[in-house]
């Protein structure tokens, strides 16, 4: 296979009568889902678009799908932006993506011709013409390394970054996901996870890789945790990857209490730290089904490495993020440039292999920093991806989250992991959830957790038996909700810049 | 109970014609946040622990539905 389209095809050919995905409004067959999409590509093709980004912005639901699959089927790769971002977002990764045309929906397409001053069609628009001969021309003249479409990552340091991801890099990531977790035609998978987020490529093309089908599970139902949990078992949901988030608002309600889910085989979660509390929680409940954490960013198409949980972890432990995918070996590399492979060891974490993006969309310096020359590699040109995170190798050989490189803080002359603060905070019996940040110019960790009330001095000391005085915080609030961003992580900055005002 | 409620509506979300709306989760007034911090706040103005059973949809979608929810949970 060298194109992403052609997974869909031999789906259409092998289930054309099963479900591919299902929304609130409906759900669509393996023929339908190629016929919309070849109809769409028909149509964006006719209005002479090559090889340009395009942008989507609808509600996360089947028309996103198709919107996907028709630009791919047009030569062109797609980019989808969150429906609900401000229209100054939106601006800013229009003015770095300079995309031709958005395909939109009826209640927004004016909107959108008027905000961004660009060509916008309603998806209805595109009519029921398929060029199966242009079609076939665009496909034969199109390579595994050209992209498929740009994620944007969340805009933490300012500008918005579009990492640019190839037919390539979703074919050899699918197979890995598929092989690895044995999706395959019977395999229902609940989505919760954002369309403009990495983690739902594992979604969609982990179904398409083997037939399986989405149902796109309406957000309103994570604020309603035992509907959720009943929308599992009507809609025979048997797999999900989830954010832990997710996961902990359904484990914290305790909602697994009053609702079983005998169907679910597979929990999958990504994209932050699962607190082990929660995760416990749920493995409790569901003896018998299969839990992975897996680990990675958005330049290595979703993931690098992950975990199969094999053993009970301790309340106090993190869970670890385990071993390279096959096809995308991991390097950590210790500062003074050399392999870490024992035990105890710990650097930064690169990624080589065929994950891996091309770098970022029309940023050149981004790209150039982050993805370098392999520090091992003396002889011949390889590119790896620096991750940014730190991590350290466990008595298992398992690879252990630390932090990010940029959140290894140095404290009172310690060199210090607030993840670590986070994992010893998370053990504590009333806290449900809890952050930590640092703020340099004072020189304070602070701390924020949501959970039971507790007041700091045993909270202090709870804390204290899992770490030295050194990484002790020195500033504890209780908040009602710790916020978060546009992809639903732990929105660090407005904590550092608001603590203050606790 | 109601004028409560309303109070406690309209610092979470104000504008909005609580008295007569019937699809506070339903039309989408209220967000998934708006959700948690509702809940929350009932929980510790009428005393009373709100569980996953009770964290429906129906639950929330009218003035009266909370209500009614929480002097079934006061008994």
């Amino acid at each position: 296979m060298k194109n992403i389209l052609q997974m869909l095809e031999k789906d259409a050919k092998l289930y054309p009568q099963k479900i591919a995905f299902e929304d609130m409004d409906g759900a669509i067959t393996y023929s339908e889902l190629l016929q919309r999409s070849r109809q769409l590509g028909s149509y964006i093709a006719s209005l002479g678009i090559k090889g340009k980004p395009i942008v989507i912005l609808l509600k996360q639901s089947v028309n996103t799908v198709i919107s996907m699959m028709g630009i791919l089927y047009s030569g062109n790769f797609y980019c989808v932006l969150d429906y609900d971002s401000p229209d100054d977002r939106i601006q800013n990764i229009i003015s770095t993506l300079e995309p031709k045309l958005i395909i939109t929906d009826d209640e927004s397409k004016e909107k959108s011709q008027q905000s961004f001053s660009l060509q916008s069609i309603a998806l209805g628009e595109a009519g029921e013409e398929i060029n199966d001969k242009v079609l076939d021309e665009i496909r034969r003249a199109q390579s595994d390394t050209d992209p498929a479409y740009v994620l944007f990552t969340s805009g933490s340091t300012g500008v918005p970054k579009g990492a640019v991801l190839s037919h390539l890099n979703v074919l050899k990531y699918s197979k890995w996901l598929t092989e690895t977790f044995d999706y395959n035609e019977n395999t229902v998978l609940g989505n919760q996870t954002p369309f403009y987020f990495s983690m739902s490529v594992s979604d969609i093309f982990g179904a398409l890789r083997c037939g399986g089908q989405v149902q796109i599970i309406p957000k309103m139902y994570f604020s309603f945790p035992l509907k959720l949990l009943q929308y599992i078992n009507e809609k025979q949901i048997n797999t999900i990857y989830w954010v832990p988030t997710a996961l902990c608002i359904v484990a914290n309600w305790k909602a697994l209490d009053y609702e079983e889910l005998p169907g679910l085989k597979k929990v999958l979660f990504a994209g932050e730290v699962m607190p082990v509390k929660q995760l416990n929680m749920w493995m409790d409940k569901l003896p018998d089904a299969l839990f992975a954490n897996l680990f990675g960013p958005t330049e290595t198409t979703d993931i690098c490495t992950y975990y199969i949980l094999d053993r009970r972890l301790a309340n106090d432990e993190s869970v670890p993020i385990g071993v390279s995918c096959d096809n995308c070996p991991c390097l950590v590399i210790k500062e003074d440039g050399t392999l870490a492979e024992k035990p105890g060891e710990s650097g930064e974490l690169y990624a080589r292999g065929s994950f891996l993006s091309a770098g970022y969309y029309n940023n050149p310096e981004k790209t150039a920093a982050a993805f370098v020359q392999n520090p091992l590699n003396k002889s011949y040109p390889e590119t790896v991806y620096k991750t940014g995170d730190i991590v350290s190798i466990n008595e298992y050989g398992e690879l252990i989250y630390l932090s990010r490189a940029d959140f290894q803080i140095k404290h009172m002359g310690y060199r210090i992991e607030l993840g670590e603060i986070e994992a010893a905070a998370n053990s504590v019996e009333k806290i449900n959830f809890c952050a930590c940040v640092y703020d340099k110019e004072s020189d304070d960790i602070i701390l924020v957790y949501q959970g039971r009330k507790i007041d700091n001095e045993s909270l202090s000391e709870q804390i204290s038996n899992k770490l030295p005085h050194y990484m002790m915080p020195t500033k504890m609030y209780k908040l009602k909700e710790i916020p978060f961003n546009a992809n639903g992580k732990i929105d660090r900055k407005w904590i550092l810049n608001n603590y203050k005002n606790f | 109970m109601e004028e409560k409620i309303i109070e406690i509506l309209n610092e979470i979300k104000s504008g909005v014609d609580y008295r007569n709306e019937k699809g506070i989760v339903d039309n989408g007034v209220l967000h998934s946040f708006d959700i948690i911090t509702l809940v929350r706040k009932l929980s510790d103005e009428f005393d009373v622990e709100i569980t996953a059973a009770e964290l429906l949809p129906e639950n929330f979608n009218s003035v009266e539905a909370i209500a009614e929810m929480i002097e079934d949970l006061e008994d």
